[in-house]
């Protein structure tokens, strides 16, 4: 499970009060670790500062080599490898090749960008990550501040109280994920320096 | 505000009723937590019963060959490519409701987007079937796979429309699911943590791949939404064109048409919702999710009924008199002689009255929120839709150009009705397993929309309503 750290907890249950709290607490300087939403909230990750994805990048890349592959595949099996006369027609039929590219560049595309998207997001079956709060699925947005050794909890947890949060709490909690399942209770290893 | 989500007020609600986040998920994670009814119950061991009869007779078909079915030599194509084009044109209106009303942004396509797409994917599934175990030997089925072989290698023939079915719906079927999974792993996340059960823990852990609900991977997953939609548009659109493909590049009378594309598209629109209206009116009714699924989604996919219902009306007009006005002999017949008139008219004036007469009663508004008169029309949609099919492949080839090879009356055997009735069953089994153990509404989604399309935050926007222009204007410029 690795390295452990502390984290203050804010939970928020609206929106209109959890961007003026984001906006007050980067500003004061601190370090939020993320924000758990149970659905997506628009302009939350401008918010945050987070840069735009290029998920929609990769998944152009995806279908230019899908595209390249039918056309080149086809095109040397025709022509090369095996050129079959079917009905006297021409051995390298273009326009009867569009529909299989077509499909391969979108096959290529999704599942390109599907596998991405679980690599990078760390999705799989049997994946199991710390969750601050259960309820950040149903109708709380969560908001996680890491704590450094120079941090005051006492005075982020007064901030986050008078910015609207509906609950607060501290918790250490290990970072990344692991391999686990969720109907067993997960322990905290402390064997390494937890580093605040 | 900044946060100020104006939507107009003539707008119908999405979501009726005082509803909060917390509501929401209550609400839609309720039957999946509860036990089934006797309700489910029953409809499980119908469907279950009626797949396994259709594995009897499929397992009929693969022993003694397909001579099991009434095909001939003349009548090559009969029920079974019926069914599999009808069952691919059901599997469009998932992916149309998902991926194009998403990026026409259609608000209301979050209440039936999940069904529907669950729907599109099982309908593939059975659709599948047909062509596979029409092969007759079935073990063979491998060899539409281009693939290094033995055999030469002799590859597959690329320019055949057959072989672009096979890469088109196996595309459509991954790519839905896809789409489908994606947007089912957050869902599935909000019912892992609220399980008490260990089993449910287990199982729903596991699913959810262990999403957190982090606010980068909501980025993501936006984003990958949005790409798969814009995936997905083209892709839907093509894969019953390349389906019509398997008709229009043939030289048999009455397929040999340019108009087929279009006209299969609209006709696969057509039927695709009116099984989600068979399934949503049901699914509204049985698990109480009036709410979510409303009178105003009804009257939506209605509209689109009658819409592209008129579309498949006038592709029918258009056929009848290029038969005509293009002065083939052989065209003509095949339209005048042997489809609307001949032993097979009462399929066609079957497929006409309804596919083109009856939706046209959607343009009653009054009907179009009937959820009695809806369901009925559903039903009645998607038998004219089997008769479309129907009447495309088996009166196109029943009278050849030799009249001594003219067949006499086609007729299925028991078997041939056993697998169709066997495909209802795998699609039901798998409707009544994803709407016990997922759920049916994309949780997230609504509650994305619920601030601004929800009714009791609708009501909000009267204050809003009632200010000038200029002073909105105003307000919203100073926001920040």
């Amino acid at each position: 499970m690795g390295q452990v750290k502390k984290y203050v907890v804010g939970c928020f249950d609206d929106e209109k009060v959890l961007f003026p709290a984001v906006k007050k607490v980067r500003a004061a300087g601190y370090k939020i670790q993320d924000v758990y939403t149970p659905m997506p909230v628009h302009g939350l990750d401008h918010a945050l500062g987070m840069r735009e994805t290029s998920l929609h990048t990769a998944g152009f890349i995806y279908g230019i080599t899908g595209t390249t592959t039918a056309l080149v595949c086809m095109s040397w099996i025709f022509t090369s490898d095996w050129p079959l006369n079917i009905g006297g027609k021409p051995h390298l039929p273009l326009p009867a090749f569009i529909p299989i590219t077509f499909e391969l560049t979108v096959l290529f595309a999704a599942v390109g960008m599907v596998l991405t998207f679980c690599y990078l997001c760390q999705l799989a079956p049997f994946v199991k990550k710390h969750h601050f709060h259960e309820r950040a699925t149903d109708d709380l947005m969560v908001m996680v501040i890491e704590c450094t050794a120079k941090t005051n909890e006492e005075e982020v947890k007064a901030m986050l109280n008078s910015n609207g949060a509906v609950e607060v709490n501290v918790q250490e909690a290990p970072v990344g994920w692991w391999l686990g399942r969720y109907d067993r209770p997960s322990k905290l290893f402390k064997t390494r320096e937890v580093a605040y | 505000m900044s946060l100020l989500k104006y939507e107009s007020t003539l707008r119908e609600p999405l979501v009726d009723g005082e509803k909060t986040y917390h509501q929401v998920t209550e609400d839609i994670c309720r039957p999946v937590e509860e036990k089934a009814n006797t309700g489910w119950k029953i409809g499980f061991t119908i469907s279950v019963a009626l797949l396994l009869f259709g594995i009897y007779s499929v397992y009929r078909e693969v022993t003694y060959g397909i001579g099991q079915w009434n095909l001939n030599k003349t009548i090559g194509w009969g029920w079974d490519i019926t069914n599999f084009v009808w069952w691919v044109g059901i599997g469009h209106a998932g992916t149309l409701i998902s991926a194009i009303l998403l990026l026409f942004r259609q608000g209301w396509r979050t209440g039936v987007n999940r069904a529907a797409e669950a729907m599109t994917i099982f309908a593939v599934m059975c659709a599948g079937q047909f062509p596979i175990f029409h092969m007759g030997r079935v073990w063979d089925a491998f060899f539409v796979l281009p693939y290094a072989n033995t055999r030469g290698p002799l590859w597959v023939n690329f320019a055949s429309p057959l072989l672009w079915d096979v890469f088109a719906i196996s595309t459509y079927f991954t790519v839905s699911l896809l789409f489908w999974y994606s947007g089912l792993i957050p869902d599935f996340a909000t019912i892992r943590d609220r399980a008490k059960t260990k089993a449910r823990k287990l199982w729903y852990g596991v699913v959810s791949f262990g999403w957190t609900g982090s606010t980068k991977h909501w980025q993501r997953h936006e984003s990958l939404s949005l790409v798969l939609a814009g995936l997905s548009t083209p892709l839907v659109l093509s894969v019953h064109t390349i389906v019509s493909f398997d008709f229009a590049t043939s030289v048999v009378p009455g397929w040999h048409t340019t108009i087929f594309p279009p006209y299969f598209v609209a006709g696969a629109i057509f039927s695709g919702f009116a099984m989600v209206q068979t399934l949503m009116l049901v699914t509204r009714k049985v698990m109480k999710l009036d709410d979510y699924i409303t009178l105003g989604h009804i009257e939506a996919m209605n509209k689109v009924i009658v819409l592209t219902g008129s579309i498949v009306g006038i592709a029918y007009l258009t056929e009848l008199f290029m038969a005509w006005y293009g002065g083939s002999k052989f065209e003509y017949d095949a339209f005048y002689k042997y489809r609307i008139a001949g032993p097979y008219g009462w399929s066609y004036w079957t497929m006409m009255t309804c596919n083109v007469i009856s939706p046209q009663l959607f343009w009653s508004k009054k009907l179009r929120r009937n959820v009695a008169f809806t369901f009925i029309m559903s039903i009645v949609v998607n038998i004219g839709m089997w008769f479309e099919r129907f009447v495309i492949i088996v009166t196109s080839v029943y009278r050849d150009y030799i009249p001594s090879s003219w067949s006499v009356y086609y007729r299925p055997t028991i078997w041939e009705v056993g697998f169709y009735l066997g495909t209802f069953g795998l699609f039901f089994t798998c409707y009544f397993l994803f709407s016990k153990f997922a759920p049916v509404i994309a949780i997230a989604e609504i509650k994305h929309v619920l601030k601004t399309s929800g009714e009791s935050f609708k009501e909000k926007m009267d204050v809003i309503e009632k200010e000038s222009v200029d002073h909105f204007a105003h307000e919203h410029a100073h926001a920040h």
